[in-house]
């Protein structure tokens, strides 16, 4: 009996969501990511975070700690919010970096040990996340 | 092996509390709590294999979802002084963008 | 106990324990960074590669059971709010105007 509460209740929970899907509400987020590519990214996203953390971790233990700390900015190319949130997602998890502000057409970047290579990497990653959107929006 | 996982976890959040009572800005103790919150989301996971009592999971998952709702309804009440609907308290400044 | 299952301990061993070190690196920077916005980027290092490490030892010590998944949700879910709640903290502190002062040309 208490499966089938768990079932009825369920079936409730979602009714009540297919219905909040005819709700007169442009606030809704459109999932337009090629599977294969996403799987790829995140592969590619797990080496950077291990390279990063490597880095961050010696800035730390090093006894005279040479940080460089800089803020920039980087601009962004994705065109939904979706992909505009995954690349703000991953300039933040690679430590080192953090994605402040939200800005038009760019995101307000700190970063902790700061070097010029910095802003190619960030550009690659940019354009990495570009390719998993798909164009048909 | 678990033990000196939770040895560390323990050191850590020890050092995080340090951070929390010396830290000289707001923003420095929200940021202590909310990784004093992950380690100890770690910290129960851990125990659970340490007692070889796997359930704990369930409240490590637990933990997790209220530890970033926590956070992020700290830094809304300290930047509009209110939780509930923003647009009704007045002399807020209103959303951002 | 054969090969694989001595395999299969050794790597999860190998994992737990560095995931440790690295947890306690990320608190240590927490202590020893001078401001606030270095402050942030030891804490991901603890929040990112740590729990990371962890979670994947962990789950090669349980195998393939219904405690594995859990762990799987409990990493996904830390994995998509940390990044969330660090940009909140950081954008949070940046319109209360703190500012960040920047040693560019300063590097030695």
């Amino acid at each position: 009996m208490i499966i089938g509460f768990g079932i009825i209740s369920a079936m409730i929970s979602v009714y009540v969501v297919r219905r909040m899907d005819n709700a007169a509400d442009a606030d809704r987020l459109e999932v337009n990511l090629g599977v294969f590519a996403t799987i790829a990214y995140w592969a590619w996203l797990m080496v950077e975070i291990a390279k990063a953390n490597w880095a961050v971790t010696k800035l730390i233990l090093s006894p005279s700690m040479p940080i460089n700390r800089h803020m920039f900015r980087i601009p962004y190319t994705q065109k939904t919010d979706l992909g505009q949130a995954i690349f703000a997602n991953s300039i933040t998890l690679t430590p080192g970096t953090i994605s402040v502000e939200v800005e038009e057409g760019e995101f307000l970047i700190h970063a902790v040990g700061y070097s010029e290579d910095d802003l190619d990497a960030l550009a690659d990653m940019d354009r990495r996340v570009t390719a998993i959107e798909k164009d048909s929006i | 092996m678990f033990l000196a996982a939770a040895i560390a976890l323990f050191i850590s959040m020890v050092l995080v509390l340090l951070r929390l009572y010396a830290g000289p800005s707001l923003y420095d103790r929200v940021l202590a709590v909310n990784s004093f919150g992950t380690l100890t989301v770690l910290l129960i996971a851990v125990m659970g294999f340490l007692n070889g009592r796997p359930d704990f999971l369930d409240i490590a998952l637990l933990y997790a979802l209220i530890n970033f709702v926590g956070t992020i309804a700290i830094l809304k009440f300290f930047r509009y002084r209110a939780l509930g609907d923003v647009s009704q308290v007045p002399n807020s400044k209103g959303a951002k963008k | 106990m054969n090969w694989a299952t001595i395999l299969i301990d050794i790597l999860s061993w190998v994992l737990i324990l560095s995931g440790s070190a690295f947890v306690v690196i990320g608190a240590v920077g927490t202590l020893r960074f001078p401001d606030f916005w270095s402050r942030l980027h030891a804490a991901s290092v603890s929040e990112s590669a740590g729990m990371i490490l962890l979670v994947a030892g962990m789950c090669l010590q349980s195998g393939l059971t219904l405690i594995t998944v859990k762990l799987i949700i409990i990493g996904g879910f830390i994995f998509i709010t940390g990044p969330t709640s660090t940009h909140a903290v950081s954008n949070a502190a940046l319109t209360s105007g703190e500012k960040p002062d920047s040693d560019e040309g300063a590097a030695k």
